[in-house]
């Protein structure tokens, strides 16, 4: 059964539909914005129109396309999956060129009103036209050669793109991204094996081609990679920002040091205490049981779209979903591991949480798309 | 397209299955990350608790007043004054260079300092202030606070600076205080924390730098928070350091002066003692130098200046001078015979002028020779071949026995630098030191202050008052510690037949006051000022037989560097010994003419108080010696003792 063939005389239609919104889902996103409001007035030293006030205008936005994109059916949007990845493809081509040079790397488009990242679109648009893919693709060939061939070609182009930009972190996220979702489509367990095996293998060859004239990663990447795996090799240097970042995080304690009293992040200890490293405050000033409750936000956001998932009858929708989810996840794990020490320093927002423009509209716009899956679900 | 029934439900069942899996990964990783926050934020939050405080909280070093030094009045001649300066802090600033120029048009800037402030502001972070110029006017700091708006970044401050208010009198006294060098740290081993205070200033010289550890104080500390750049954020708490002790010395400034002041124009050193306590009351070599020139780091040029004078004026010749003490070393030889019972007091001895010992012959001052004479009488005309018979009746040993005695050739322990031992010298010291045998003649030389023999201005002065007073009074120039008395008690009885010392002191007597006394010329006219002494001229060359028989050459016709020292030591009042004197004129002449007369002025102005009034002297001197104190570059104002001691908080 696809989308064609349901009743669509059971779909909710017009300003109806917003009474079928997820709204459980929209009030977890509201508090994990929250508590990213809190965080940025308490890191800009008690300035609300420092950082919390734009971001808070940011989320208005986001909610805003969020409604939006929920409010258009989700065949629609199966329907432009291709054209959309393609765009974000071109549009990582051209800031390879024309892009705006920062923190070492080739990311933005400046828009005027926002600085555009393309590797974030991207992040969603790889898990639209893989879900496509999918819903289009015969049943019995997934696991074909061929046929597992052409999506890693999709995954492969964005990903090598973000890469080469260099962004090692966001070029991961999309690799995984699409990983997930060819693993949920149902891609045999074998081809998993082997690209684990893979991976193993390509891991052995970046440590091997360092101080080669072939060297895979930047020498940036590389001192990254030693200061995770000894920071304390080098607590002044390098591996300041883990150093700094654990103690903060430790000295919270059960109950935190109270809402703007963190000395680590107060006194300027953290790095990048607004964007990358605002779990660190949090934790610093909430303790544990702020630390806790975030995460089990976040979790329970993922319980919500595996719901979501799960309720669909269509393979586009679920599969998009799926993707969805395991990208916002991906996103909060990677951050916090690293800044708990248990993952590299790659640069990776905590998700509506973290200072940042497009990285929080292009999630809200695929919180929409989970919205519009969940209202134009066959009932 | 179309799907069949069949396949939808089977690709919902396995997306159901694979979502599961994803969903279980997501709960697992979860778990982890939730795992390590209990370990970081639980277990080990003690810890981390410790290491924020660590980075939040540092200790910044106050320094400490340094103590003052006064003289025996409560004059002060060491102290610390405001030290108005400029700095800048970098960060505040948008464009240094711009500022400085701007600052270079209200305050005279320094260019040398002006290069090492810009290596300073370039090194250090952007916060920390750093000096542009100091020792600022008044005026000047005004000048930059009211145009305060038009200098960025650019704070008038004002800190504690060490000033030597008497100038160069005291300089071979107190000394001075410099910057920490590393060569500072290395050599003295000092570790204390203090000494890492920016321009933070310890004692480099004399009595500054050998009672370092009493002037210094303790640094106090404030705790502040800190950011991650190391800028104060604000203050915690507060220990106020404890200054220095405040050091009284012996000396008397008012005495000092005059002594530094009549010896202007020489390469000389005199030290005055209060031969009852001990007590130094002057101590002073000349030429001196401004001590105020070292406090912020001397320059080349003013260096240079110093180190190549001919005249040597960074050498404290007081105490660090060693020269043969010539005839003055007489009265230890008379007393080693008198005591060793070798010669009475009124044995007499002729005189013809030498004595040969073997195939060499050793003259006397007089080519006539004395006739004979007693022992009185060869003090003062300072016969040198009575002195010859005495030193072969009773030897070396004895004779440096008593000069040590007499607290020569022994190291005094004063806080001063490098004192010299001196040299008393005995037969072993020849074998081991000249790898040669003693020689009869080599007594004969020491018995008239000449061969081997050294001393400095100080043992003079300590030989002096002991002869003066018969008790071993040791030399003394701290007075107090913050108040408390650092003088010794009385000065034990040396045990000397009363007698003889009786004949020594007639006979010095009779050097300035007896018409034959080699400085009778040097008398006090009023009788309650008499003084008694001994002059000594030592030769700095060898007069070989050829010279002698073609005329020995007068001082006059020789080079500065090669005619004789003057030498002289004294006491006064006679009847009732109070100040004892040495006085060294480098490649002066003759004692007698030269350094008898200064020693007389030093003496009177000891014994007066005041400039020594013209009826003091003979009738035929007085014109001359108006006109000399009239000349002399002595303070007018008697110093003024402060009596309080005012300190500002750093």
């Amino acid at each position: 059964m696809s989308f064609l063939e349901y009743n669509v005389k059971t779909t909710p239609t017009g300003w109806r539909k917003v009474l079928y919104l997820n709204w459980g889902l929209v009030l977890l996103l509201v508090a994990v914005a929250s508590f990213g409001f809190l965080m940025l007035y308490s890191v800009a030293g008690g300035s609300f129109d420092r950082w919390a006030e734009p971001q808070m205008e940011r989320f208005v936005l986001g909610l805003v396309v969020m409604f939006v994109v929920a409010m258009v059916p989700i065949w629609f949007w199966r329907n432009v999956s291709a054209l959309a990845y393609a765009v974000s493809v071109l549009l990582l081509v051209y800031v390879e060129f024309f892009g705006v040079v920062g923190m070492g790397a080739q990311r933005w488009i400046d828009l005027g009103f926002m600085r555009l990242q393309p590797s974030e679109l991207t992040k969603i648009t790889v898990v639209m036209v893989l879900a496509a893919y999918y819903d289009w693709l015969d049943l019995s060939k997934k696991s074909r050669p061929l046929y597992v061939l052409i999506p890693l070609v999709l995954v492969g182009i964005p990903t090598g793109l973000t890469f080469f930009q260099p962004d090692l972190g966001t070029a991961l996220l999309i690799l995984m991204g699409g990983g997930a979702v060819m693993f949920v489509a149902g891609v045999h367990w074998a081809y998993f094996a082997g690209v684990i095996a893979a991976g193993a293998g390509a891991v052995t060859a970046v440590f091997a081609s360092r101080g080669t004239p072939w060297q895979l990663l930047q020498d940036y990447q590389y001192r990254r990679i030693d200061t995770f795996l000894d920071p304390t090799n080098d607590p002044l240097g390098a591996g300041y920002h883990i150093t700094q970042s654990q103690i903060a995080l430790g000295s919270g304690g059960w109950t935190g040091r109270g809402f703007m009293e963190g000395t680590q992040s107060r006194l300027n200890f953290l790095p990048e205490k607004h964007t990358d490293f605002i779990f660190t405050t949090l934790a610093e000033e909430f303790g544990f049981i702020g630390a806790a409750s975030l995460l089990s936000l976040y979790l329970l956001i993922l319980v919500f779209c595996i719901a979501t998932a799960l309720m669909q009858r269509d393979r586009y929708a679920s599969l998009l979903v799926m993707g969805i989810a395991v990208a916002f996840f991906l996103y909060f794990a990677i951050n916090m591991a690293m800044v708990m020490g248990l993952a590299p320093v790659v640069g990776v927002p905590l998700p509506l949480v973290s200072y940042g423009g497009s990285a929080m509209l292009v999630l809200m716009a695929a919180f929409g798309l989970v919205q519009s899956a969940h209202v134009h679900r066959p009932r | 397209m179309k799907r069949t029934q069949k396949d939808t439900e089977d690709s919902a069942r396995q997306i159901g299955r694979r979502s599961l899996v994803v969903g279980g990964l997501f709960f697992g990783t979860g778990a982890v990350l939730a795992a390590r926050m209990r370990y970081l934020q639980v277990e080990r939050a003690d810890d981390f608790r410790l290491l924020a405080e660590e980075n939040r909280i540092n200790i910044r070093l106050l320094p400490p007043a340094r103590g003052l030094i006064f003289d025996r009045n409560g004059v002060l001649l060491a102290g610390n004054e405001q030290n108005y300066r400029v700095t800048l802090v970098r960060e505040d600033a948008d464009d240094v260079d711009a500022v400085l120029d701007e600052l270079s048009r209200i305050v005279n800037l320094d260019l040398v300092a002006l290069e090492r402030a810009r290596a300073e502001i370039a090194r250090r972070p952007p916060f920390v202030p750093v000096t542009i110029a100091d020792r600022l006017s008044w005026a000047e700091i005004s000048a930059v606070a009211v145009n305060a708006p038009a200098l960025p970044g650019v704070n008038p401050d004002v800190g504690l600076s060490r000033v030597y208010p008497m100038g160069g009198d005291f300089a071979h006294v107190v000394g001075y205080v410099g910057p920490v060098s590393d060569y500072y740290l290395e050599q003295t081993g000092d570790t204390d924390p203090v000494l890492q205070i920016p321009d933070f200033q310890v004692g480099r010289y004399n009595v500054e730098a050998r009672m370092e550890q009493a002037l210094r104080g303790r640094a106090g500390t404030k705790q502040v928070e800190v950011n991650a750049g190391g800028r104060e954020m604000r203050e915690l708490g507060r220990d106020p350091p404890d200054p220095g002790s405040d050091v009284q010395l012996t000396v008397d400034a008012g005495l000092q002066n005059y002594v530094e002041a009549r010896l202007t124009g020489e390469s000389a050193g005199a030290v005055v003692m209060d031969c009852q306590t001990g007590e130094i009351l002057a101590l002073a070599s000349a030429p001196t130098f401004d001590p105020n020139l070292f406090v912020r780091g001397i320059s080349t040029s003013a260096w240079n200046g110093l180190n190549n004078d001919p005249y040597r004026p960074l050498a404290n010749k007081a105490t660090q001078g060693l020269y043969p003490p010539g005839s003055t070393y007489k009265m230890i030889v008379a007393m080693a015979a008198l005591e060793a019972g070798v010669i009475t007091p009124e044995e007499t001895i002729h005189c013809p002028g030498h004595m040969d010992l073997g195939d060499r012959r050793f003259h006397c001052w007089r080519r006539g020779g004395h006739g004979r004479m007693n022992m009185v009488e060869s003090i003062s005309q300072s016969c040198d071949v009575f002195y010859y018979e005495l030193a072969q009746r009773v030897g070396i040993e004895a004779m440096s026995a008593m000069a040590r005695r007499f607290g020569c050739g022994v190291r005094h322990e004063l806080p001063l630098s490098g004192i010299a031992e001196g040299l008393a010298p005995t037969m072993e010291w020849k074998v081991q030191n000249r790898g040669a045998a003693w020689l009869v003649g080599d007594s004969l030389n020491a018995s008239i202050g000449q061969g081997f023999v050294l001393s400095s201005p100080l043992h003079l002065a300590v030989m002096t008052a002991r002869l003066a007073t018969g008790r071993a009074v040791e030399p003394a120039i701290v007075r107090s510690i913050d108040g408390v008395s650092q003088l010794p008690g009385t000065a034990p009885d040396m045990g000397f037949d009363p007698r003889h010392l009786d004949v020594v002191h007639r006979g010095m007597w009779q050097v300035n006051n007896d018409g034959r006394g080699t400085a009778y010329g040097s008398r006090v006219e009023v009788a309650a000022y008499k003084i008694a002494g001994k002059t000594g001229t030592s030769q700095v060359r060898n007069i070989s037989a050829a010279e002698r028989a073609a005329g020995v050459l007068s001082n006059a016709d020789l080079p500065w560097e090669r005619r004789d020292h003057a030498l002289y030591v004294g006491y006064a009042p006679y009847d009732n010994p109070r100040y004892a004197c040495s006085v060294i004129v480098e490649h002066g002449g003759g004692g007698s003419a030269v350094a008898a007369p200064i020693a007389r002025d030093i003496l009177l102005r000891a014994q007066l108080g005041e400039v020594p009034p013209p009826e003091m002297y003979p009738v035929g001197q007085r014109r001359d010696v108006e006109e000399m104190h009239r000349r002399l570059p002595i303070l007018r104002e008697p110093p003024v003792p402060t009596g309080r001691i005012v300190r500002s908080q750093a």
